[in-house]
């Protein structure tokens, strides 16, 4: 059965889309861009990131447009003042969590975290960094989990569970304490679910997750080896 | 009893303060040389995957990050337990002469050349590097020139000038280009033409610092650096030499993963700088010397021509060894000309070109110790790591600690000489620091200096109160 056509507003601009597509869908199939950091094309969307904050007329609340469904005659804003200094915040929310340091680390200059900063010209953050004391779990033989450049994006957690099926990754804990664990809350060499396939490394947009062996601005993430998978994945189903 | 406190001392990279007591009749009694900040790479680094200390550790300074990821990457080196390929030696110690050209000239023409140019006792408003270009245009456009020169290798082998991280456990992460080593070659001439410029200039201007040459911190000490077998001067390889003030060698060709043998480090009282020591004498009494100086009392020769005939003049003037640290000046620039000629030879060699030059591998050794000479003397990373790689203790032993002993015995030295402590007069004072200064000390390595660089000086009486006091304005 065809799929039921929707017509929808992005910034102005009137577009058609499909029943069932998110507000980001209908945006990146018109050509339209909205930041995105916790996004990975073809896994299920989780709004982590509030980057992808967008207006919808009629409400005064900011929607994350990779989880809200499009409806027939929404009309979506994606820039705006508002919108700016709330992604703005978002993001110097994020670098002051945890000990981001791009000088010194493997994915310097290929950060998406970073590239991101860079885009919405953040040279400075205006809260306190929080410097919490985080461990490197150097147990894998080929990988290495590096808390302290984690942004819990769960690209990891989902990549493993959704195309890897192996669903190694969980996040633990609430809030400021959450934390990213292998299995049972195991050292991830120790891991009896891992298959060592490499995919939540590649899916991670900062050097949280990182092959071993790199030097700093060394790991470049394949990020397009993900979507190739998603795409086969697609057509043998 | 009174006290004079130089802080901060000017013109040298990093953060230090003098302090000199005086007793009642307005004579020295004793010297203190702190250095007042404290990094803590050593402590911070615990935990970090060990292939990441390269790029850690060059952070300790933005002078000569190359020094820290070279030696950081030998003790990496030592612990994958590989042989790096031929060519990636050679780049990294193609890199390295460049970095030993760019440092030496900072320090010679930009820190110090303004005490020797213009005057110890000149005006204090101009006695700095754009009194030079006043002055002395075309020196300060040589001493630009030459710093660009090695900073433009190390930009062309490693793509940034300051902390690139090309350099990594294993070897180098791209090879040389013949179009970058062509480009090399055709500005090498004139840094030649600089460099020996220089060092004539320096020679004949000599004879007018006879006071500074016997009193600038020339109490005898030993000496130590990197040297091949045969005695030639060595910056990137080779083994620790020391060489005792009466000229014997003492030992020879200590390996780097040895050097806790020989090296003891003393924490003192009133410095975040420790003053390691050669441990078959002890404590105080094992004070040696590194850097350019060192280098030059420790090799027999330098092995390449042009620098060993200066390094044969040097010694034939000032004794073999020469103790004066106000001799460390002409000993850099012998090294520039050294570094220019080993430029030379390393870019005629085909094999530089080859384009393997990564090895890799695991965890195949739980310690490691790289050991380099660094522009200010020799650079030892000493790494412990569990066996997934996670560093669990380091160590580093950075130039300017070596030569912490005889700094403090230099300012004694001058201080006692030059200093009237009835009435202060600056020049007097910037002895003090010129001293210091001529170590090229880099307190960086220790300490972050930021900002306005000020000097302040106060002269204390016996119960406390102010009696003179110089400060810049």
């Amino acid at each position: 059965m065809p799929q039921k056509k929707l017509s929808i507003r992005i910034d102005g601009e009137l577009i058609s889309a499909v029943e069932g597509q998110t507000i980001l869908q209908a945006a990146k199939a018109n050509g339209k861009y909205i930041p995105t950091l916790c996004d990975l094309e073809g896994l299920t969307p989780v709004g982590a990131c509030r980057l992808c904050i967008v207006e919808v007329s009629g409400t005064d609340r900011l929607f994350p447009a990779c989880t809200t469904p499009i409806q027939d005659g929404m009309s979506v804003t994606t820039t705006s003042k508002r919108l700016t200094q709330d992604r703005r915040i978002s993001l110097e929310l994020l670098l002051v969590e945890r000990n981001h340091v791009c000088a010194v680390c493997v994915s310097n200059g290929h950060c998406e975290l970073q590239s991101m900063a860079s885009a919405m010209g953040i040279s400075t953050v205006r809260f306190v960094y929080n410097y919490p004391k985080l461990g490197v779990d150097l147990s894998h033989p080929r990988f290495v989990l590096d808390h302290n450049r984690c942004i819990l994006c769960t690209r990891c957690v989902r990549v493993c569970a959704e195309l890897e099926g192996a669903h190694v990754w969980e996040v633990t804990s609430r809030g400021i304490h959450s934390r990213i664990v292998s299995d049972l809350n195991q050292k991830w060499g120790e891991s009896r679910g891992c298959t060592s396939c490499g995919k939540c490394v590649q899916a991670c947009p900062t050097g949280a997750l990182a092959e071993k062996g790199w030097a700093v601005e060394e790991m470049v993430k394949k990020n397009d080896k993900i979507s190739a998978l998603v795409h086969r994945r697609e057509v043998q189903v | 009893m009174k006290r004079i406190t130089i802080d901060p001392v000017t013109r040298i990279e990093g953060h230090a303060k003098i302090v000199i007591q005086l007793d009642d009749n307005g004579r020295v009694a004793g010297t203190e040389f702190h250095v007042t900040q404290v990094r803590g790479f050593e402590k911070f680094t615990e935990g970090r995957p060990f292939y990441e200390m390269p790029g850690i550790t060059a952070r300790i300074c933005g002078i000569c990050p190359i020094s820290h990821l070279l030696a950081s990457s030998k003790a990496c080196d030592a612990i994958l337990a590989v042989r790096i390929p031929p060519a990636a030696k050679k780049l990294r110690e193609l890199v390295h002469c460049a970095q030993m050209v760019q440092s030496h000239a900072l320090s010679f023409f930009y820190l110090s050349s303004p005490d020797l140019l213009l005057g110890m006792d000149s005006d204090m408003a101009t006695r700095n590097v754009l009194g030079v270009i006043a002055t002395h245009p075309e020196l300060a456009r040589d001493g630009i020139e030459l710093r660009k020169f090695g900073l433009q290798i190390i930009e062309g082998l490693a793509q940034e000038r300051v902390h690139p991280s090309w350099i990594v456990p294993g070897g180098v992460n791209s090879p040389l280009s013949g179009q970058v080593r062509d480009r090399i070659l055709s500005d090498l001439p004139s840094a030649k033409v600089i460099a020996d410029r220089t060092i004539q200039f320096f020679k004949k201007a000599i004879d007018n610092y006879k006071d500074e040459i016997e009193f600038f911190g020339s109490a005898p000490t030993m000496y130590a650096g990197l040297v091949d077998r045969k005695g030639n001067l060595q910056f990137y390889d080779g083994g620790l030499r020391f060489r005792a003030a009466s000229g014997e060698i003492v030992e020879d060709q200590i390996a780097p993963e040895d050097y806790a043998d020989w090296i003891g480090e003393a924490s003192l009282r009133e410095s975040y700088l420790k003053a390691p020591y050669f441990k078959p004498q002890g404590f105080p009494e094992g004070a040696y010397r590194v850097g350019p100086l060192g280098r030059i009392n420790a090799a027999d020769q330098c092995g390449t021509s042009k620098a060993d005939a200066e390094f044969a003049e040097f010694h034939q003037r000032f004794g073999s060894p020469a103790h004066s640290a106000f001799l460390y000046h002409y000993a850099r620039l012998i090294e520039i000309v050294h570094a220019l000629e080993k430029i030379e030879l390393l870019l005629a060699d085909p094999q530089i070109l080859d384009k393997h030059v990564r090895a890799t591998g695991g965890v195949n050794s739980l310690e490691g110790v790289g050991m380099i000479e660094a522009p200010r003397g020799t650079l030892i990373h000493h790494y412990k790591v569990n066996e997934q790689g996670g560093i669990i203790w380091a160590n580093l032993i950075v130039a300017t600690g070596h030569n912490n002993l005889a700094m403090g015995r230099g300012i004694q030295q001058v201080s006692e000489h030059f200093i009237d402590g009835n009435k202060l007069q600056e020049g007097m004072l910037n002895r003090v620091s010129a001293v210091v200064r001529a170590y090229d000390p880099c307190l960086s390595c220790s300490t972050h200096a930021l900002g306005e660089i000020a000097l302040r000086v106060q002269l204390m009486g016996a119960n406390g109160e102010l009696l003179d006091e110089i400060a810049t304005p």
